[in-house]
């Protein structure tokens, strides 16, 4: 008994070292340096990042560098890090800044200019570093409000339009959104609402709003998967913050039905456009590699790829929309915009205001 | 009218019987010794009587009461467990006190109650001190006078002695005798040890397996065992089978002499070593080789070894005549120290 | 010096190290990149961050809501401990270990399958129409549900222990079954009451996961405000002294603690646990045992029921379908999920290695009487549980960024930084059974004419065996459910189980929801299975201390 209880122990011990053992075995060629030399190009970015995988061969084949990536947290983590290691970085392209966060980055200095190939066919309007070409615009990405078209169909109700609409006693107790101190949809919102009604209006629209009970939940995962009547988990509000491209994404991770139009639609003049940049970090081990992948990221594959994994739209105007996403997005007429530097000076006071009139 | 009166008292554990009809009553007054191996069910006769164990079947009567459904605490007993389960929290006065506490009496008086008591166990001042500084003889005292605080109509006492050395118990078992008397104390108390229950009792009840086999006065338990397993747990191992008729008992060790009007059949016969006297091993009709000598203070016990078969017998003797390892010795009996028990030998 | 001191000192400089390199080194540089300017020191920052009616509000609401969370928990789980510590009921075991399950589970599983309770259409809306989920009240239940196991753990670990007849001295002596618990039992559990509130305590203090997922803005604990101040906001002064406070915070409930428990040392004579338990009996102990199962089926077993249901709810009614769908990953699936499952077990076995290795270390130092250095030790290799993982992960990030020490992208840093955490429970599960290990069996075993090695394979090792396995458990579950620290390490793309329902669970789509949902319950299943399979083994003295 006792014996072969000291066995059974010592084969457990066996399996926990030799699963180390393994651990350490995966990774044995892979070198422990920040940033990388040779044949391997670094790229550092968020959890949400997505490529398939034959996008990245494709890269391989094509330049001869295989492509590691590197993630940490959301957005905000990726780009503070990088402000942190400015100088010696992490990894040789930082891809996930976005115009919320773009002021911050470029004050730092962690990037270096490198000017990608196929930036011509990016619209003006996204080129926010044309000058000195420190990023390079990868997609946008709108959040807009989204709704529940069984919900509103049953009703015979109209879906809202615009931002002024969540503010209609027809639309009272529907809307749920993500608070913007936290949740980076959250922020893009309250952004939008400053930029449609100004910095001394958008106070008092929000304050029409929580009349018209607006409800406040910590992150997006909660708004979306729990409170959301479109998201088919049996939640109860039939407007959410979310972006433009979840009808699509609804709809390709929703099953193998392919209905006519996505169960979920987008209010098209509620959006604020969110634009994700990349960038070469200054000090990187292998530059030519991150030019090469900065290129890469603007070539066509990628930006032909990234709606169906990341669901967010290309910058290019001129790379294809798959048909599934192309079929499902909708049109978003007018988006609302802030500059960057704006944000960057006025986030945290706006943020505070905010949170002070909505959530105490 | 007996203070305490077990009438077919039955408690099982699962499948077992721990106490098997017992019948058993204690008189006011009266010290009571439950004496019997471990297993036989003699802590399980406590916790009923205190009810801490619920009795199946029978009844347990307090002054003629019938104590089914009356809470532990309601039944105004003292417990003194065997390893004493002081409360490590609080210090001895704390441990006296507690029953008092309990009885909602004032602090000051059971401060003086703790006081009399720590005098009347021999620790005097020791209120203040800490349990786990106590050594085991002052744990069993502390432990006694908390059971005593309350003034119980029943003392009982698991085991009271159990852990001491010898020395200690030899002495606290006359002071707790000569306590007992003062106060007039009615005890019953369980223990394994037969010389503590001479020594404590004025009746000793013999239990085995749950059963009570006898009862009686100490010396006549002692003098006139049951049966063979009551000789045995005695200490005896002079118990054989016997044939008894007109001549005496036939033994493995020849023909013994009998007390006069025993009944003839086959019985058990036990030879006290008392009664197992040494001669020259000359013309005696029995001899043995003495194969063991242990030291019992004023007496020596020998083992001799009759050969031809007979088993093993116990002899004692004076001191100054004690033969040594590996002599002869003859062999006579005095019929004075022989008992026919009444039953076969299993 | 003598050879054995060199050994002792050896054992405590690997752990001693480890937890310089690991932790003092990066939460120093994180904190000092914060509060230093131009090499000195502006300690100043510190009254003004503390004078910001911001900081504290977010002050008040963190030591409120932990000291609401402790109470709650001690009432709901006090109970728990005296049903598995003294009552003997089928299933029992299982329960026990089940009850551990949310400890280790991450925070994005359970605080998703918790909202199916409290929330809205939850169960108890359905029931009562009672809705938790916009109030306090779901952070204080979300902290019952994770630190029942706490409280059932340490004070029924210890109340097993204690000798049944010391309660039953006080009824003979005419105490009541109450007074005689109050009087008796309860001062007896008092100071491991104490140690499981202050863990408790620390672990709502230090509130991260279940305040991001139920809190409400505006609700924010220290933990939650100093991940704003450094990820969101980079603000890393405010943020420096914002750790600070909790450390300061989190040193003195561990010395608290450490004071607390040992006064518990030696006053006590403890039994064995196995003879104490005995079947349920009066109609006392029969409400008693209901009352915790109902609680149990409530609090704990419903919202993990809730999350197997889910898993189990495919679009054509109930099946295995999202489990189907995660054995089928297509070329664009976030995460493969055996792969996610090989790397969760692959970086847990890593970590359980490390933790056992350096708290191994540290647990058999701490055992040898080194003095008060050592204790002090102890204490020390606590604070990392009390550590904002942002802190930590940041700190990584600038601390360990040269050669020899550049581990910024390398996958050890996951391993280590999960060990970080494991560390602390191997050393609680290890040190009293080691301290248990009587000195004279080593000197029997020397006089024998077995060295020092020698002498700890044939005595110590024996004994220790199965608690050593006990703690590799504990920081394996541990690991295996760690999501915060890892989440802010830049790290090469391996995601791991917790990783990987996150990812899932940030994603539009059914299947998406339905395979987070299905991931968790794999999640779980391990969890599980790993308890389970310590609770056969654990010694039943010693598992029970956190």
């Amino acid at each position: 008994m006792q014996r072969s209880s000291i066995q059974r122990a010592t084969a457990a011990l066996l399996v926990l070292g030799l699963g180390a053992l393994t651990a350490c075995g995966s990774d044995g060629g892979g070198d422990e340096g920040g940033g990388s030399g040779g044949d391997e190009v670094v790229l550092v970015t968020h959890e949400s990042f997505l490529v398939s995988d034959a996008v990245l061969e494709e890269f391989t084949e094509e330049t001869g560098y295989r492509v590691k990536l590197l993630r940490a947290g959301d957005a905000g983590v990726v780009v503070n890090q990088a402000v942190l290691s400015a100088g010696n970085p992490q990894g040789d392209v930082l891809f996930g800044v976005d115009n919320t966060l773009l002021s911050r980055a470029l004050d730092a200095g962690i990037f270096t200019p490198h000017e990608a190939a196929g930036l011509e066919h990016v619209p003006d309007e996204l080129r926010l570093d044309d000058e000195e070409h420190r990023v390079t615009p990868v997609d946008t990405g709108d959040i807009c409000v989204n709704y529940d078209r069984a919900w509103f169909d049953e009703r015979d109700l109209a879906p809202p339009r615009t931002l002024q609409d969540l503010a209609d006693p027809a639309y009272a107790d529907l809307l749920v959104v993500q608070n913007a101190a936290t949740s980076s949809p959250g922020l893009g919102f309250l952004l939008a609402t400053v930029a449609a009604f100004g910095e001394d209006g958008w106070g008092e629209y929000w304050e029409s709003l929580r009349e018209n009970g607006v409800e406040v939940v910590e992150g997006w995962e909660q708004a979306y998967n729990e409170r959301f009547s479109g998201a088919g988990q049996g939640g109860d509000r039939p407007l959410v913050v979310s972006y433009a491209s979840s009808p699509p994404a609804g709809v390709v991770y929703g099953g193998d039905e392919r209905p006519e139009r996505a169960p979920t639609g987008v209010a098209a003049e509620t959006c604020f456009r969110q634009v994700e940049f990349a960038g070469l970090l200054d000090g990187a081990a292998n530059e030519e590699g991150g030019r090469a992948l900065l290129d890469f990221l603007l070539g066509l594959p990628f930006q032909e790829d990234m709606p169906l994994s990341m669901f967010v739209l290309p910058a290019r105007e001129d790379a294809a929309l798959p048909e599934e996403f192309a079929r499902y997005v909708e049109p978003v007429d007018e988006v609302h915009e802030v500059a960057p530097e704006d944000i960057a000076a006025h986030r945290d006071e706006w943020i505070d205001e905010w949170t002070d009139l909505v959530v105490r | 009218m007996s203070l305490l009166e077990l009438d077919g008292v039955r408690v099982r554990y699962g499948a077992r019987a721990a106490l098997d009809g017992v019948r058993l009553s204690v008189a006011e007054g009266e010290v009571v010794c439950v004496l019997g191996p471990s297993g036989s069910g003699k802590s399980t006769l406590l916790r009923a009587v205190a009810g801490l164990t619920p009795v199946d079947e029978g009844a347990v009567r307090l002054a003629g009461r019938d104590q089914r459904g009356v809470p532990a605490h309601r039944r105004g007993l003292g417990l003194m467990f065997q390893d004493h389960q002081l409360f490590p929290q609080r210090d001895v006065a704390g441990n006296i006190a507690f029953g008092l506490r309990m009885r909602r009496r004032s602090r000051e008086e059971a401060a003086g109650r703790v006081a009399e008591l720590l005098d009347l166990v021999g620790l005097p001042g020791a209120g203040r001190r800490a349990v786990a500084s106590l050594s085991g003889g002052e744990q069993q005292r502390v432990a006694l006078a908390r059971a005593l605080a309350p003034d119980p109509r029943l003392l009982m006492l698991d085991e009271p002695l159990g852990q001491l050395d010898r020395d200690l118990r030899e002495r606290l078992v006359v002071e707790l005798r000569q306590l007992f008397a003062r106060l007039g104390s009615t005890v019953l108390a369980v223990t394994h040890d037969q010389g503590e229950a001479f020594a404590l009792a004025d009746r000793v009840v013999v239990m085995r397996d749950g059963r009570v086999v006898q009862v009686g006065a100490p010396v006549e338990v002692w003098r006139r065992p049951a049966d063979a397993f009551v000789a045995r747990f005695l200490g005896f191992r002079n118990v054989t089978p016997a044939h008894v008729d007109a001549e005496g008992a036939r033994t493995p060790w020849g023909a013994l002499p009998v007390p006069a009007g025993t009944a003839p059949g086959a019985r058990t016969v036990l030879v006290r070593p008392s009664g197992v006297r040494l001669t020259p091993p000359e013309g005696a009709p029995l001899t043995g080789e003495v194969t063991a000598r242990t030291f019992r203070g004023d007496h020596v016990l020998l083992l001799l070894e009759p050969g031809g078969g007979a088993p093993p017998l116990e002899a004692s003797c004076p001191l100054r005549a004690a033969p040594e390892v590996g002599e002869r010795v003859g062999v006579r009996f005095d019929p004075e120290e022989i008992v026919a028990l009444p039953d076969q030998l299993p | 010096m003598t050879r054995s001191a060199l050994v002792r000192g050896a054992l405590l400089v690997a752990p001693l190290l480890f937890f310089v390199v690991f932790f003092g080194y990066p939460v120093t540089a994180i904190v000092g990149r914060g509060l230093r300017e131009d090499g000195v020191w502006r300690f100043g920052r510190l009254t003004e961050v503390l004078g910001d009616p911001g900081t504290l509000r977010v002050l008040w609401f963190t030591c409120w809501q932990a000291a609401a969370s402790t109470a709650l928990t001690l009432a709901l789980a006090l109970p728990g401990a005296y049903v598995f510590a003294r009552l003997r009921f089928p299933g029992r075991r299982v329960l026990h270990a089940a009850v551990t399950v949310p400890f280790v589970l991450p925070t994005v599983v359970t605080g998703a399958a918790f909202l199916a309770l409290v929330g809205r259409g939850g169960v108890l809306d359905d029931a009562f129409g009672v809705r938790l989920d916009d109030g306090v009240w779901a952070i204080l239940l979300a902290h019952v549900f994770f630190n029942y196991a706490v409280v059932v753990r340490t004070v029924g670990g210890l109340w097993a222990q204690l000798d049944p007849r010391q309660e039953e001295a006080a009824r003979v002596l005419g105490a009541g079954r109450l007074a005689a618990w109050r009087r008796v039992t309860l001062p007896a559990l008092t100071p491991s009451v104490a140690a499981a509130a202050l863990m408790v305590f620390l672990f709502t203090f230090t509130s991260f996961g279940v305040i991001q997922i139920l809190g409400s803005p505006g609700r924010a604990t220290l933990e939650v405000e100093i991940y704003r101040q450094t990820a969101q906001l980079l603000r890393l002064d405010t943020a420096a002294v914002l750790t600070l406070v909790q450390l300061a915070a989190v040193v003195a409930l561990l010395v608290t603690h450490r004071l607390v428990t040992r006064r518990r040392v030696g006053a006590l004579r403890l039994v064995d646990p196995a003879g104490t338990a005995r079947p349920p009996r009066g109609w006392v102990q029969w409400t008693a045992l209901g009352g915790v199962l109902a609680t149990v089926a409530l609090l704990l077993a419903l919202p993990l029921g809730v999350l197997v249901e889910r898993s189990l709810a495919g679009p054509d009614g109930y099946g295995l379908h999202h489990y189907r769908a995660l054995a089928h990953a297509d070329g664009t699936f976030l995460v493969a999920p055996a792969e996610a499952v090989g790397n969760s077990l692959r970086f847990a076995a890593a970590a359980t290695a490390i933790a056992l290795l350096v708290g191994g270390c540290a647990a058999v130092a701490l055992t040898r009487r080194a003095g008060r250095l050592t204790r002090g030790f102890d204490a020390l290799l606590m604070l990392p549980l009390g550590t904002s993982a942002v802190t930590v992960g940041f700190g990584f990030l600038i601390a360990l960024d040269e050669p020899p020490l550049d581990l910024r992208s390398s996958w050890v840093l996951v391993p280590l930084a999960q060990a970080l955490v494991g560390v602390p429970f191997v050393v609680r599960v290890l040190v009293p059974v080691l301290g248990a290990v009587d000195e004279r069996l080593r000197e029997a075993a020397a006089v024998l004419g077995a060295s020092p090695w020698r002498a700890w394979r044939a005595v110590d090792l024996p004994l220790v065996w199965r608690s050593a396995l006990v703690a590799a458990g504990f920081a394996f579950a541990v690991s295996l459910g760690e999501f915060g620290a890892t989440v802010f390490l830049a790290r090469p793309d391996e995601p791991t189980l917790p990783v990987a329902v996150a990812r899932l669970l940030g994603r539009a789509g059914a299947e998406n929801y339905g395979q987070a949902m299905a991931l968790s319950v794999v999640l779980m299943l391990v969890c599980a299975v790993t308890l389970l399979s310590l609770e056969r083994l654990a010694p039943s003295r010693s598992a029970g201390t956190f």
